[in-house]
């Protein structure tokens, strides 16, 4: 049964993955797109790894995909050229086939791969959950550094403004009908999201769950707020949805601090102390991730002209 | 270690900072935050050289747990060689990235993006992690990418998506090379990996990592990313981005061919690397020779610069690390490095004040310059000394090492390249000198301050400098070598 199952998803990730890249128009991409980041997030699950899981369909299917239709929709409005041009790039699918073809000869060619132990620096951790252990505690720094990433990409992206547009809200304005669908859900979805955003944040110290998939769950909350007419999109020149932006960065870094000048070293956490500040500095890394996201979907400061 | 993590933080927080601050407070708040990182990595500089390198396991955890950093001489050299071009465009950035000046919205996305960027080069050059490289990376590229779009004209945002799309597939190279890695052993520690058993994937993995490391440091044949990405930004984001950001993933490169898998450096494969490089030394030199923009010349001897340092692999790698000219060669790519990156900014810096001062880098615009700005002219001569790896400069002593090298080693094909490229790099930049230093005076360009032209001044006499007081950089490149080889010829 589940071999059958197992094999069925791989034939639907190959398949869908080629509708993806084969297809004709952007639209169809994009949904073909939104589809494979779905599947993928069953073949993490049938992995075992539900933390990717659920970061794959929040973040690649969710957002990513909310992302390439805001694209696909400015493209229509611009009377852009929907039809993706058919012609095989023959160097680029050389290459692809070489990397593939070496990547599947190492998978056969490797032993199954040996991860650290854990069992001894676990317990030390302060979580019972080893991806969040490894997120906030053992490999910080990376995590640390990956929160930044995202606020590179978000100045990336408002450093594409127009400059007359700068002190315009972000993004394009949002209307929906009053009564309609989305108004609905505007006002009925967020309370639900909310609770379930705050959960996945504060279930991820011992089991699936963790910042970045609570963040994306309060993101999506927060953008059908907008999208719905119920909240407005923020301005750049905004201080506090600047300073919420920085907020979980800054509390990782200092806390970093801290544990050198207060324990053994950078980033260190004392064992008793350990729970505690993995749960603030990712109750603080949720709102900048949650805030980051948003801002990154709705887009940079735009006056909205092209609507007319 | 305070200076360690000095150096690590400061820069993130100032940078938290600029995002965080009104605009009135801004500007002084990244300023204090690159003086503090100044000293910061002048401080660490100085541990090592009395100390020896420094090393931290993060939060307490040991390798293969955890991530450890490592400062040696070579990561020392090239943060205090960042610190100094990120302080100098800083204050450069001052008169040209004002928000009066460029605009609210890039004066006020430099600021963030340029402390970003120094945070992360100074990571790039500690971490001994290969998965933390890799984020390290990531981030380096997204800043870069929004420094070279920052401008807001279509031909940089084009320039900079291209850039993007280079970078990434690049990212994606590497990772796959990491993952190999990590697949086959466990651990992405480059202490660990150094003493692993052999794995049949390892020549996979490394070549994979290579590939991307090389897309991302523009080495020919991948370089026609950079030329127009660089020329692109406005010029203190050119500086960064030609001096310092090519240096990340060339460090790695190093770090992977010399440190973590010396034992898979095949002489095929060391030749292949610095046969490419030979070919960006020519290539972008014929290719700078053919521009008419200062920005445009400035920019593509950067790809020909870059090349020289690819002759290092096999002068100092595989068999040749343990013959008595590997050492020479080595700290000769490194002064290259070095030099490199202070003359290039400094470069850029003068081409930023000439397109304020007559709003055009058009070589036919600049005639006469040295006139009108006679200290930001002799600049621009030092900093051509030093590509051009004329004597008493550090591009000198950096060729020197390398063609002692060359011909200590036997391999004097490479010497050939190398006097080739200053020949290249005499006749490239004698277009703009000769222009810059013509005998007729520029029409009425704007006054420049003479504190904002001596900016690429101090640049300039420092770059020159490493070749005058060379002892004491060479010493200190030593100072924690994987592979100390007898003291050189």
């Amino acid at each position: 049964m589940s071999v059958a199952l197992d094999i069925t998803l791989c034939a639907l990730v190959l398949g869908v993955g080629w509708a993806t890249v084969a297809g004709h128009g952007v639209f169809r991409a994009v949904i073909f797109f939104i589809t494979y980041g779905l599947l993928l997030a069953i073949v993490w699950a049938r992995l075992g790894a539900y933390d990717v899981a659920l970061a794959e369909a929040a973040i690649s299917a969710g957002l990513t995909g909310v992302l390439l239709l805001a694209a696909h929709g400015r493209l229509r409005r611009l009377n852009a050229s929907q039809e993706v041009p058919l012609h095989l790039n023959l160097p680029a699918a050389v290459v692809a086939v070489g990397i593939a073809a070496g990547l599947g000869w190492a998978w056969f060619a490797l032993p199954a791969p040996t991860a650290p132990d854990l069992s001894q620096a676990l317990p030390q951790s302060g979580v019972g959950n080893p991806v969040t252990a490894v997120l906030l505690n053992f490999r910080a720094w990376d995590t640390l550094l990956e929160s930044v990433i995202l606020l590179a990409a978000l100045l990336g992206l408002w450093m594409l403004a127009r400059d007359h547009a700068w002190d315009k809200p972000l993004g394009l304005p949002y209307h929906a009908r009053p009564g309609g669908v989305l108004a609905s859900f505007g006002r009925v979805l967020p309370p639900i999201g909310l609770i379930f955003g705050v959960y996945l944040v504060w279930a991820g110290a011992d089991t699936t769950g963790g910042a970045f998939q609570g963040g994306t769950v309060l993101a999506a909350v927060c953008l059908v707020t907008i999208m719905a007419g119920v909240l407005h999109a923020p301005r750049v020149e905004q201080a506090a949805w600047r300073a919420a932006l920085v907020l979980g960065p800054g509390v990782f870094v200092l806390s970093g601090i801290a544990g050198a000048v207060f324990a053994q070293g950078f980033l260190a956490l004392p064992p008793a102390l350990a729970k505690p500040a993995i749960v603030t500095i990712e109750a603080a890394l949720t709102v900048s991730i949650a805030v980051t996201l948003v801002l990154l979907v709705i887009g940079p400061p735009d006056e909205g002209e092209q609507d007319a | 270690m305070t200076a360690l993590v000095a150096g690590l933080t400061l820069p993130l927080l100032a940078a938290f900072a600029a995002i965080a601050l009104p605009m009135r407070a801004r500007v002084p708040a990244a300023l204090l935050g690159a003086g503090l990182t100044l000293a910061a990595s002048l401080w660490l500089a100085v541990v090592v050289w009395q100390t020896g390198p420094v090393t931290l396991s993060l939060g307490g955890w040991q390798p293969p747990i955890g991530i450890a950093l490592r400062a040696d001489g070579l990561g020392a050299a090239l943060g205090v060689m960042t610190a100094l071009v990120m302080t100098a465009v800083a204050l450069a950035a001052r008169h040209e990235m004002a928000a009066s000046v460029a605009g609210p919205r890039a004066g006020f996305g430099f600021w963030p993006l340029m402390l970003l960027l120094w945070a992360t080069m100074n990571a790039a050059f500690v971490s001994r992690d290969l998965f933390n490289l890799y984020v390290v990376l990531e981030l380096i590229t997204l800043s870069a990418v929004a420094l070279v779009a920052i401008s807001g004209k279509a031909e940089a945002i084009a320039a900079a998506l291209r850039y993007l799309l280079f970078a990434l597939a690049g990212s994606l190279l590497y990772l796959a090379g990491v993952v190999l890695t990590y697949a086959a052993h466990g651990t992405l520690d480059i202490s660990l990996l150094a003493a692993r058993m052999a794995a049949p994937s390892d020549a996979l993995a490394l070549g994979l990592m290579t590939a991307g490391l090389l897309v991302k440091t523009a080495l020919f044949p991948f370089h026609v990313w950079l030329p127009h990405a660089h020329s692109a930004a406005p010029a203190p984001a050119s500086a960064l981005l030609s001096a310092l950001v090519p240096k990340a993933s060339l460090l790695i490169l190093l770090r992977l061919w010399f440190e973590a898998m010396p034992d898979l450096a095949a002489p095929a494969a060391l030749l292949t690397l610095a046969s490419l490089g030979a070919m960006a030394v020519i290539w972008g030199g014929l290719l700078a020779l053919a521009q008419a923009r200062l920005k445009l010349i400035v920019a593509y001897s950067t790809v020909a610069q870059l090349g020289y340092i690819f002759l290092v692999f096999p002068l100092a790698g595989g068999d040749g690390g343990a013959q008595v000219w590997a050492a020479g060669a080595w700290t000769g790519a490194i002064f290259q490095t070095l030099s490199h990156g202070l003359a290039k900014a400094a470069m850029f810096l003068v081409a930023g004040i000439y397109l304020v001062a007559m709003g055009s880098d058009r070589l036919s615009d600049l005639r006469g310059m040295a006139r009108a700005l006679p200290m930001t002219g002799f600049a621009f001569a030092l900093a051509s000394i030093t590509l051009m790896g004329l004597p008493p400069s550090g591009g000198f002593t950096a060729k020197y090492l390398l063609m002692t090298a060359a011909f200590a080693s036997g391999q004097w094909a490479w010497a050939l390249v190398l006097a080739a490229g200053g020949l290249l790099a005499a006749a490239y930049l004698y277009r703009p000198l000769a222009a810059i230093f013509a005998r007729e005076s520029a029409v009425a360009p704007r006054a420049i301050p003479r504190s904002w032209q001596a900016i690429p001044l101090g640049l300039a006499v420092l770059s020159v400098a490493l070749g005058l007081l060379s002892s004491v950089p060479f010493e200190f490149l030593q100072i924690g070598r994987p592979d100390p080889a007898a003291e050189g010829l």
